[in-house]
């Protein structure tokens, strides 16, 4: 018998008293009701709670924002599809040519994303109470290694993108992408329970709330 | 009998890490002589309490999302069988691979020869609860290959070749000197100018294993919860160490237990509630990552699934006793036992401790597994890990059965009376005659004898020595309460008067007085 077989086997054998499978109660909290500028001051301070640094702005001044974030950059990636607004105009230098663009057709290889200083990507939705970022891997968010490698992320936050609480975030995204959960900066706390921001993932991350 | 083909005969149990080498009380009494372990341990849990209490208590429907979460554990335990098809099915035509183990050897052999199949000798290891139970990392060693644990964590207990001690702070039993004297010796190119700084530990271990994560053709790694609607895993951390292993390696070999499945991608809402909160008192964790199947150009482009039993189905069987695999491993229960406070996570033996451990690993070895039949007596039942348990697995009620199926599975084995036996059946001929208690009272002042000046037995022979190695008993009073009751309640013509119950508190006081040392 294939083993596969033999463990189903053995799980209904177990099962042979004819369990009933419960009505699941969902009484729990579906949704917030809070308005958009609670969002953001609630998504802004669980952030910052979180050690990530935080800029609230309107949507015009997010290019501005990013620029002054990258000045001591000597190299960023950028996802391929990335809003191409957010890299032009006063501070962002013609061409780029500090700039390395990647996607799943051209990707950069793990070492020459080793030797990149920051990243910057858009995200799908977050979530405020818990100060939770999802990126799925869309065009403005890109592959997954390009937000793990390089040590500086910063992230685009649209205000119209903010949930309140986490059943309404997941209920926005298709679960099925490669999503990623990040809720500040890479963090440890093994060592006395004393919580160290960055270990191997980005140690510094700025997130850009565009109004 | 002749064999009955096409149903397996159950439990079929558990093999590996779940084993106790020595019993609880044995354990416990070593462990309970290191006292730093117990300064450490003591400062932990309080600390993961306090900030577990208060996140808790951030969500006004922190109630709700536990009874849901119960639910939906019921539920899958109830239709275990469907949803692993189910999951199959989904995880298979986005282009994962998945292999059944009956147990620790097969799941082992599994991983070793898909690793085997690349070439490779040395693979990144995110933190696996069912990779330690299996021993997949002995196992590779004996086959030349390296397992690099990468959770900083397990990183400081594999490097000082120690046990994990917690679920989820593994290396929690080692202060911050320690870990430096750690690092010193045994991490190749440790700067020897290293302090105890958490903050320059972790930078340590981040150079350490950098050049790994990068050059890593292939991880293993455990699963937090599979999708069964979707085909979809998914992975819980903080440190991106995680992240590295699920996404920068061509291939990633999974490890799971089969009962970590939920249902459907709603029921992640209730969990990525629960399980944050409960375990490190975060409101979120900083890393979770998902996948279903392969992403094309995105992450690790071969993608195995081990499905482990080792003696889940074991523990299934036991109707009363299944609910102890709705957890989740979040370690809120350990961090509240006063008996884990005190002894430790080496005590219970495997690689399950706590409250948890005390019921899980003797329903997956079975209670007659020698030495595990010592942990559900590893508890004061004060319920304490009930409340806490953010899945509501009734641990007390589940410990109080377990110790009678121990009882149980004893009754009748044994030809020789024991010490037990024969104290149960000499107290039982004389609790059963007042006459007879009368009569052995009247031994009881010889005990001030055994007691001497301090007025403390410290040591009592035979079986009652197991009461006296870690508390005294205070000498006995010089007369028994029937005694002192005879002569108090003399009949008035035997007596000068009727005790009035002003001289009974008298008589008492006085009585207490001489008891004092």
């Amino acid at each position: 018998m294939s083993a596969r077989e033999e463990i189903l086997g053995r799980i209904r054998t177990a099962l042979k008293d004819n369990p009933e499978a419960p009505q699941i109660p969902r009484q729990y909290r579906e949704t917030s009701g809070l308005d958009e500028a609670a969002l953001i001051g609630l998504l802004a301070d669980r952030l910052i709670d979180y050690k990530a640094q935080v800029s609230v702005v309107d949507a015009a001044e997010v290019p501005a924002r990013i620029a002054e974030l990258l000045a001591g950059a000597r190299s960023y990636v950028v996802p391929a599809g990335i809003d191409a607004g957010w890299l032009s105009g006063p501070g962002h230098e013609p061409g780029g040519s500090r700039r390395h663009l990647d996607s799943t057709a051209a990707p950069l290889t793990v070492a020459e994303l080793d030797g990149i200083d920051a990243v910057v990507t858009g995200s799908a939705v977050a979530v405020a109470e818990t100060g939770t970022i999802i990126l799925d891997g869309s065009a403005n968010q890109g592959r997954r290694a390009i937000s793990l490698v390089p040590d500086h992320h910063i992230c685009v936050v649209k205000a119209a993108d903010i949930a309140g609480i986490l059943p309404e975030a997941l209920r926005r995204i298709d679960g099925t992408r490669p999503l990623t959960m990040i809720s500040g900066p890479s963090a440890t706390s093994d060592i006395e329970l004393e919580r160290v921001e960055g270990v191997h993932g980005p140690r510094k991350l700025d997130v850009i709330i565009a109004r | 009998m002749s064999t009955f083909l096409g149903m397996p005969a159950l439990p079929v149990y558990g093999t590996g890490n779940l084993h106790a080498s020595e019993s609880f009380p044995k354990a416990a009494h070593r462990e309970l002589g290191n006292a730093q372990l117990r300064a450490n341990l003591g400062h932990a849990t309080r600390t993961i309490r306090d900030k577990r209490l208060k996140m808790v208590a951030e969500l006004p429907d922190w109630e709700q999302l536990r009874d849901a979460g119960s639910a939906i554990k019921e539920s899958v335990m109830a239709r275990l069988p469907e949803l692993l098809e189910q999951f199959e099915e989904n995880f298979t035509a986005r282009g994962g691979v998945i292999h059944w183990a009956r147990d620790a050897g097969e799941a082992n052999a599994i991983v070793a020869g898909l690793i085997r199949d690349t070439g490779e000798t040395e693979v990144v290891k995110v933190k696996s609860m069912a990779t330690q139970e299996i021993g997949l990392n002995e196992y590779l060693e004996e086959q030349g290959i390296t397992a690099f644990e990468t959770d900083l964590a397990e990183l400081i207990v594999q490097l000082d070749h120690d046990k994990p001690s917690h679920i989820l702070v593994p290396a929690i039993h080692k202060n911050r000197t320690e870990i430096r004297d750690i690092f010193l010796r045994e991490m190749p190119g440790a700067d020897p100018q290293l302090t105890d700084d958490p903050a320059v530990l972790a930078m340590a271990a981040r150079s350490h294993l950098r050049r790994k994560f990068l050059t890593a053709k292939v991880a293993v790694s455990g699963a937090n919860f599979a999708l069964a609607d979707s085909g979809t895993l998914a992975v819980v951390e903080s440190e991106g160490n995680g992240r590295m292993c699920l996404t920068l390696p061509e291939t990633l070999i999974t490890v799971m237990g089969v009962e970590k499945l939920l249902p459907t991608w709603q029921d992640l809402e209730v969990f990525m509630q629960l399980l944050p909160r409960s375990s490190t008192g975060e409101r979120m964790n900083p890393y979770t990552s998902l996948w279903t199947g392969v992403t094309e150009g995105d992450g690790p482009q071969n993608m195995h699934l081990v499905l482990l039993d080792n003696g889940r189905s074991a523990a299934l069987a036991d109707e009363m006793g299944r609910s102890a695999l709705h957890c989740i491993r979040c370690s809120a229960c350990m961090n509240v036992c006063p008996v884990y406070e005190r002894t430790g996570g080496h005590a219970y033996g495997s690689t399950y401790p706590g409250p948890i451990g005390a019921i899980l690993s003797p329903l997956m070895t079975g209670i007659q597994a020698e030495e595990n039949n010592s942990l559900p007596y590893a508890s004061s039942l004060c319920g304490a890990c009930y409340d806490a348990c953010p899945v509501k697995i009734n641990i007390p009620d589940i410990l109080v059965h377990l110790r009678s199926v121990d009882v149980d599975s004893k009754r009748g084995t044994k030809k020789i009376p024991s010490q037990m036996d024969v104290g149960m059946k000499a107290a039982s001929w004389a609790f059963s005659s007042g006459k007879r208690l009368a009569l052995l009272e009247k031994g009881l002042p010889l005990g001030r004898l055994a007691a001497g000046p301090d007025k403390k037995i410290t040591k009592l022979p035979g079986i009652a020595a197991g009461w006296t190695q870690s508390r005294d008993i205070p000498a006995p009073p010089s007369q028994s309460f029937r005694d002192w009751w005879a002569k108090e309640h003399r009949a008035p013509d035997a007596g000068s008067a009727t005790p009035s119950q002003g001289g009974v508190s008298e008589n008492s006081v006085s009585q207490n007085k001489e008891d004092q040392p």
